[in-house]
């Protein structure tokens, strides 16, 4: 019996596929731990918050999740590309600058160099420093399976804190992001004990469209405040239209109030999570106002 | 007890071939079965940099490497980049900025700034404080080991 308990505690078997129908199947057959950067993979599953897998799969050696490129409206990240890439990358730093403002900012230079965009959405944390501008730019997740691919919007991928609609013999292979429409510019900006290596108190990615006067494509994400990342509808439907003065800022810092549904944990109060996200929202449009 | 897997990769020039358990981490295949001290385990989560090394020319922890994953690359420990131009550079310049005090973030400080300056990014404070905010240091409040790099990134350990 301790025999059994063993193997059942450590990795029986590691694959290193080099096509993605291979990983594909390797999925299908289950009890697999996905490993990509292994940022995330590594620290969980020494803490006990992640158990492993009997099956070891390591996806860094497939082709089709690789690469940043313009495909049919959008811009198609692959799951493998890391955020150094996507920092180093003049198309996302020119049209998905929110992304980019987010990347500049994730964790330390040694992480971003390993981390992967896949990763980040895969792991799900309400904080996740990429998934905040995505859900902002209204990208999308594919997933592939050996039945087929499929597209989920952001917006319904996060199903809890560390949970996600992926099924276990899925594979995020990609996100694909709509390019934003001319003139679109943004703020990404986080808040915690220090810029580098912190995981955010609370984070904001704010965006808008100058149309004359007024905001137009109003977009408004926000980390940290509830069990997913969340977009503030309410907030957005109170600035589109409108031109940013002070009386549509606060009303609309006002109206995220009731987006949100912070919690208190080690990092903040839901009462502190609150004033920071009225007081950097503020903030954020009367910087967006003026870009 | 996981499977064991074997692996090929090179490690500071020379060529390597062995076996290593699935479960395990880069730190641990360096320091406990290949003996290389210098990367230091500080936190084991990637959150303090004295496990930095190089894979294949970029910074990484290792601590959060799966050492399965060194598998077909190419890996520089502090050992290695000392014995480079840069890291004597790099190493001159920490004694004569005075960079070292207890030393057990060091070698993760050294291997992070010849990544800096392999890439042309050490070219002034600001850059260099971006470039190690992965790595912290408990004694010396980070003044003399910005100094040093910047030393090193002119050429010289006397500035």
């Amino acid at each position: 019996m301790a025999e059994v308990a063993a193997v059942l505690d450590g990795i029986a078997r590691y694959v290193v596929p080099r096509t993605l129908d291979e990983a594909l199947g390797v999925l299908a057959a289950g009890g697999v731990s996905i490993l990509a950067g292994g940022t995330d993979l590594m620290p969980q599953a020494r803490a006990g918050r992640v158990r492993l897998q009997p099956v070891l799969i390591n996806i860094r050696r497939l082709p089709e999740l690789t690469g940043i490129e313009r495909a049919g409206g959008g811009i198609r990240i692959g799951a493998l590309v890391t955020i150094t890439a996507l920092r180093d990358s003049a198309l996302v730093r020119e049209r998905l600058h929110l992304l980019w403002q987010a990347c500049d900012h994730f964790a330390s230079d040694q992480i971003r160099n390993v981390a992967t965009v896949g990763g980040n959405l895969c792991n799900a944390s309400p904080a996740g420093d990429t998934l905040i501008p995505l859900l902002a730019l209204g990208a999308s997740a594919v997933l592939a399976a050996t039945g087929g691919t499929r597209r989920v919007p952001l917006g319904e991928f996060f199903t809890g804190p560390g949970r996600s609609c992926r099924r276990p013999e899925e594979l995020l292979v990609a996100v694909e992001v709509p390019e934003p429409p001319a003139g679109f510019a943004g703020v990404f900006c986080k808040h915690g004990t220090r810029p580098a290596l912190d995981i955010s108190t609370i984070s904001l990615a704010v965006g808008a469209r100058r149309d004359g006067t007024v905001l137009r494509d109003v977009r408004i994400a926000c980390g940290a405040v509830a069990p997913t990342p969340i977009r503030a509808l309410q907030a957005e439907a109170v600035v589109e239209g409108r031109a940013a003065d002070a009386a549509t800022i606060a009303a609309a810092a006002q109206a995220a109030l009731a987006d949100i549904h912070p919690i208190s944990d080690v990092r903040a109060s839901d009462w502190y999570r609150r004033e920071m996200v009225r007081n950097l929202l503020q903030r954020a449009l009367s910087h967006v106002g003026q870009l | 007890m996981s499977v064991n897997c074997d692996i090929a990769f090179t490690l500071n020039g020379v060529p390597r071939r062995l076996a290593v358990p699935a479960d395990m981490s880069t730190l641990e295949l360096l320091r406990d079965q290949l003996g290389l001290t210098g990367t230091k385990y500080g936190c084991g989560e990637g959150e303090c940099g004295a496990c930095t090394v190089l894979v294949d020319g970029a910074s990484v922890n290792a601590c959060l490497m799966f050492a399965v994953d060194c598998d077909g690359r190419e890996l520089v420990t502090v050992e290695g980049v000392v014995a480079g131009a840069t890291g004597q550079r790099l190493r001159d310049a920490f004694v004569a900025s005075g960079a070292v005090q207890c030393g057990f973030c060091t070698p993760g400080f050294m291997v992070q700034a010849s990544h800096l300056l392999g890439q042309g990014r050490a070219g002034g404070e600001a850059e260099i404080r971006r470039g190690i905010e992965g790595n912290l240091c408990r004694c010396t409040g980070y003044r003399k080991i910005i100094d040093a790099i910047a030393t090193a990134a002119q050429g010289g350990d006397h500035g």
